[in-house]
């Protein structure tokens, strides 16, 4: 296993910058993950580390090797792509055998090692079928399989569940996690799917238009994401962002937010809370940030602690999910998301009252989109 | 996090990742591919060259080599004056022969293909697929097995020896061809413009005329296109069906080309081929990938 | 939607004129060749008198010879060339277009100007021959298309250059079908640049194979006008094919049921090509 370091890393297309100044550098054992809407370079950048693509400025290395201009072949990775790329024409063992076969490792070690690559994978049974009778779970199986086989220093995994229906994803997405833990391996992982980033990744590269928008553990990104593009993309339901004014309140601040003509709705600040940079937005505007699930109902004879706060809302959807219920408040005019618990008798029109946990507040620049520390 | 690595930043040639860098493996492809291009090219040059030359050049030196006095004797000749059978009327009138053969047969037999390729993919009815089967096989039987009966049937409609009975031959073995490419084209046409026409009360012309033809260009252009360049270059009807005043251009030439009595005008015959050659290759340069597509269609399963 | 009179109508003119004009005159030419037709269709019967005839006269042998010759050289040469210049465009080719223009105009050409062209090339007094003596090679010597052993070649020549465009831009079209992230992953595990195409793209061109061979082999055995334009058959009848055989004895030989007999051969040859492969294609299209 090995470590990887992107310096700089550029990639254009003529006059079309695709990829600007990425750096990330990833120690051994790591699993990074490149999440981020269609179109934001991740796939690039993966082509770009595995060697299908060169950089146009740049460089990568592996190991304390550089290898930003040496061939795939040479640069001892394996991949596994979005649609398996099986070869049709070989059985199951040959596609796992062919990247030995390839290095010309000796014919008994091949047959060693196929075995125990797919008792690993429990795909023992299907070495001797074609891709073709192979279901689409089968397939991903063998795919990470022939990745397997050599043993490389590195990973990489471009969308591998995205071709799977949702219950498949969930439980393969548990397979990959443990086969990590297993081979201590080197990842490096691809998804435009929040949730596979945040359940796998030991860090996470949030990427947007080409440009890195934030490196970071999942808890970093979820509870610190960088910019409004990160905590909106990140989580699920979003984080809700509201415009609000900050105002000196006692020897401290307090937010305001009021959309239209809706009742405004005041939140005085802990000073744990919050950053000392925050007294600079005094006066003006900001964008808020707090998640579903910093939000609760309060109750008869809840009391507030130190980092809490009550506010006042209406109700105004009712999404029950099952495992709990979203509901979307109209919180001083703006729209807000909570997550509550999953057997609450409430209706729509309703006003309630809340407890926020502000230790969960993120606040950014109106302007710069990016997160005040 | 950034990296505090001050690795010097690389800026790589060509890096699209789409052009591979040029090195002695690119070259020596570039070299065998310009090599084959010299051969697949040497015969339509040696033929344009040699047919500006005049006839002791061409005895006398390289038929590689371009003319040293150049003439268009030979092709006024080819055109005019040259010895076909035992009239000397050149080329034209039986260039003239195979427009009027070539642009009915094709007109009717893409009209009939199309029709036929909408009733195939729209209709249900029995034998329909038997049938389709057996115009599909019928683009493949050797044309010698029907030229015995076919020469009978022709004398029988008074239609011997004439541009008419050529048009009806090639119209008739055009058939399986152009229902093939009209059925295919048909086949993967989007079900719901159909049946959505069809609720706002399309009839069966309706829905030929006004849904499936006005978007069916791509396939009347490469039904066009090999209907013609086969035609025009056909040879075997021609040569059984007609006589010497129907004859189409490549009986024509190869009577030119194969007298045997007298003196070889090879920059005659050279011009002479070129001339039939012309209207086919205009067609192809101009049409290009429809030109493709027409062989793939052809060649591809029904 | 089920047909009405409307479409059955309108269908059967075709109907009519493929069941007569086809596969009725294929029916009369096989009653002919039982007949003693000669000059004209005469219609006693002779049994398998023509066949038995036929299979002796040494015209019928050269014939079949010469197709067996020519056929197997074409198909090999025409294959292999169509699907090494296919693989050499494939190659991310500047100029691509150009080159594949090059490739496939001569099937554009009618036999006879590719015939007529060829023939004065390959003409030892005027062609090639002689354009290497110009040059200073005296010894140069290229007489195949006078010599009855060799002259077969050189129907073999202009026959590959006519088709071979043809063969590369089918194979072409299968190159491209393969899946790229297949070669991509070929190429992260190790393989080569001719390792990937001996091991994963051409075993997936089967049916490319296949199509092309079906199609040059039934080109092969109905070739008449090439061979009429560049040898007349010649010199002497060195250069016959079954279908100049046909040509011959029906019209100018004057006798017509050997020469329908031979064509009643000629389809039972290409029916042995071409039935299975559409059997295949049509359950292949019934089966979804």
């Amino acid at each position: 296993m090995a470590s990887l370091d992107l310096v700089n890393v550029q990639k254009s297309f003529g006059p079309v910058k695709i990829l600007h100044d990425i750096s990330i550098g990833l120690k051994d054992g790591e699993f990074l993950v490149l999440v981020g809407p269609s179109g934001c370079g991740k796939s690039t950048l993966m082509n770009i580390i595995a060697g299908l693509e060169e950089p146009s400025g740049g460089s990568l290395t592996l190991e304390g090797r550089d290898i930003t201009t040496v061939a795939p072949a040479e640069r001892n990775i394996s991949m596994v792509f979005q649609s398996y790329a099986l070869y049709p024409n070989m059985t199951v063992a040959k596609n796992i055998e062919f990247p030995l076969e390839m290095r010309k490792v000796e014919k008994s070690k091949r047959a060693e090692r196929v075995k125990s690559v797919s008792k690993l994978l429990q795909i023992e049974h299907l070495l001797e079928r074609k891709p073709r009778q192979l279901s689409g779970g089968q397939r991903q199986r063998v795919a990470i399989g022939r990745a397997l086989a050599r043993e490389p220093q590195l990973y990489l995994f471009d969308e591998p569940l995205s071709n799977l229906d949702a219950q498949l994803r969930v439980d393969m997405r548990t397979e990959i996690k443990k086969l990590h833990q297993r081979l201590k391996a080197t990842i490096v992982y691809v998804t435009h799917d929040q949730i596979e980033a945040m359940t796998l990744a030991t860090r996470i590269a949030v990427m947007k238009g080409g440009v890195l928008q934030q490196l970071g553990t999942p808890h970093e990104v979820y509870n610190r994401p960088a910019n409004t593009f990160v905590a909106s993309f990140m989580g699920s339901p979003r984080m809700n962002l509201v415009k609000a004014r900050v105002a000196a309140h006692g020897d401290g601040l307090a937010l305001t937010i009021q959309q239209g003509s809706a009742a405004a709705v005041h939140i005085d600040l802990p000073r744990d809370a919050v950053p000392a940079a925050l007294a600079r937005y005094s006066g003006e505007e900001l964008i808020a940030g707090i998640r579903a699930e910093a939000v609760t109902l309060a109750t008869e004879g809840m009391v507030a602690g130190p980092m809490q706060r009550f506010v006042d809302a209406r109700i105004e959807v009712i999404e029950p999910t099952g495992a709990d219920t979203l509901v979307v408040l109209d919180l001083g005019g703006h729209e807000f998301t909570v997550r509550l618990d999953p057997d609450l008798a409430l209706t729509p029109g309703q006003n309630a009252r809340f407890l926020v946990d502000l230790s969960k507040l993120v606040c950014f620049d109106p302007k710069t989109e990016s997160l005040i520390a | 996090m950034a990296n505090a690595h001050t690795h010097a930043i690389v800026h790589v040639h060509g890096a699209s990742g789409i052009q591979p860098r040029l090195d002695l493996a690119r070259i020596a492809l570039y070299a065998v591919l310009f090599a084959c291009a010299v051969v697949f090219l040497m015969p339509v040059y040696v033929m344009v060259v040699n047919s500006f030359k005049p006839l002791d050049e061409i005895r006398s030196g390289n038929l590689m080599s371009l003319p040293i006095d150049w003439t268009v004797a030979p092709w006024l000749s080819a055109w005019s004056t040259a010895q076909i059978g035992v009239e000397p009327t050149g080329l034209r009138p039986f260039f003239i022969n195979s427009f009027l053969l070539v642009i009915p047969a094709v007109v009717l037999s893409t009209l009939i293909g199309a029709l036929n390729g909408y009733i195939l993919t729209q209709f249900k009815f029995r034998g329909a697929n038997l049938m389709f089967a057996a115009m599909l096989f019928s683009v493949f039987i050797p044309f010698q097995i029907v030229l015995i009966p076919m020469a009978k049937t022709l004398g029988f409609l008074g239609l011997a020896g004439t541009v008419k009975g050529l048009i009806f031959v090639n119209t008739v073995y055009g058939i399986g061809f152009t229902t093939l490419f009209f059925r295919n084209y048909y086949a993967a046409f989007p079900a719901e413009l159909i049946r959505s026409a069809r609720m706002d009360g399309a009839g069966f012309f309706g829905v030929m005329l006004r849904i499936l033809l006005p978007n069916s260009t791509p396939i009347i252009v490469v039904t066009v296109i090999w209907q013609f360049t086969n035609i025009w270059n056909e040879f075997l009807f021609g040569a059984s069906f007609s006589d010497f005043s129907s004859y189409p251009l490549t009986v024509a030439l190869n009577n030119l080309v194969n007298s045997s009595t007298g003196v070889k005008e090879y920059n005659v015959h050279f011009a002479g081929a070129f001339i039939a050659a012309l209207p086919t290759l205009i067609v192809y340069m101009v049409s290009g990938k429809y030109f493709v597509r027409g062989l793939m269609a052809g060649s591809v399963k029904g | 939607m089920k047909a009405g009179y409307l479409p059955k109508l309108l269908f059967s003119p075709s109907v009519f004129l493929v069941l007569v004009c086809v596969y009725g005159y294929i029916m009369f030419t096989i009653y002919l060749s039982f007949t003693t037709s000669t000059m004209l269709p005469q219609y006693d019967w002779a049994g398998t008198a023509n066949y038995t005839r036929l299979l002796g006269l040494d015209n019928w042998q050269v014939s079949l010879g010469n197709l067996a010759t020519f056929a197997g050289l074409y198909i090999v040469i025409a294959m292999a060339l169509g699907l090494g210049l296919a693989i050499l465009i494939d190659q991310k080719i500047r100029a691509e277009s150009a080159f594949r223009s090059i490739f496939l105009y001569p099937m554009a050409l009618s036999f006879i100007v590719t015939g007529t062209a060829w023939k004065w090339l390959l003409d030892p007094g005027v062609g090639l021959e002689r354009s290497m003596h110009l040059l200073g090679w005296e010894s140069f010597s290229f007489t195949w298309i006078k010599d009855s052993e060799m002259a077969i070649y050189c129907v073999v020549i202009a026959a590959v250059w006519q088709t071979s465009g043809f063969v590369m831009a089918m194979f072409l079209a299968g190159l491209r079908g393969v899946d790229t992230e297949q070669v991509n992953a070929a190429k992260v595990d190790g393989a080569r640049t001719w390792q990937i195409y001996l091991r994963i793209i051409l075993p997936q061109l089967g049916p490319v194979f296949v199509s092309a061979f079906v199609i040059l082999a039934h080109m092969a055995i109905k070739s008449y006008d090439l061979v009429i334009a560049l040898t007349n058959g010649g010199p002497g009848r060195s250069t016959w094919l079954p279908s100049v055989f046909m040509y011959q004895y029906t019209f100018t030989r004057n006798e017509m049921a050997v020469g329908a007999a031979s064509s009643v051969l000629m389809l039972v040859a290409i029916g042995a090509v071409v039935l299975p492969y559409l059997f295949s294609e049509m359950r292949k299209v019934k089966n979804g």
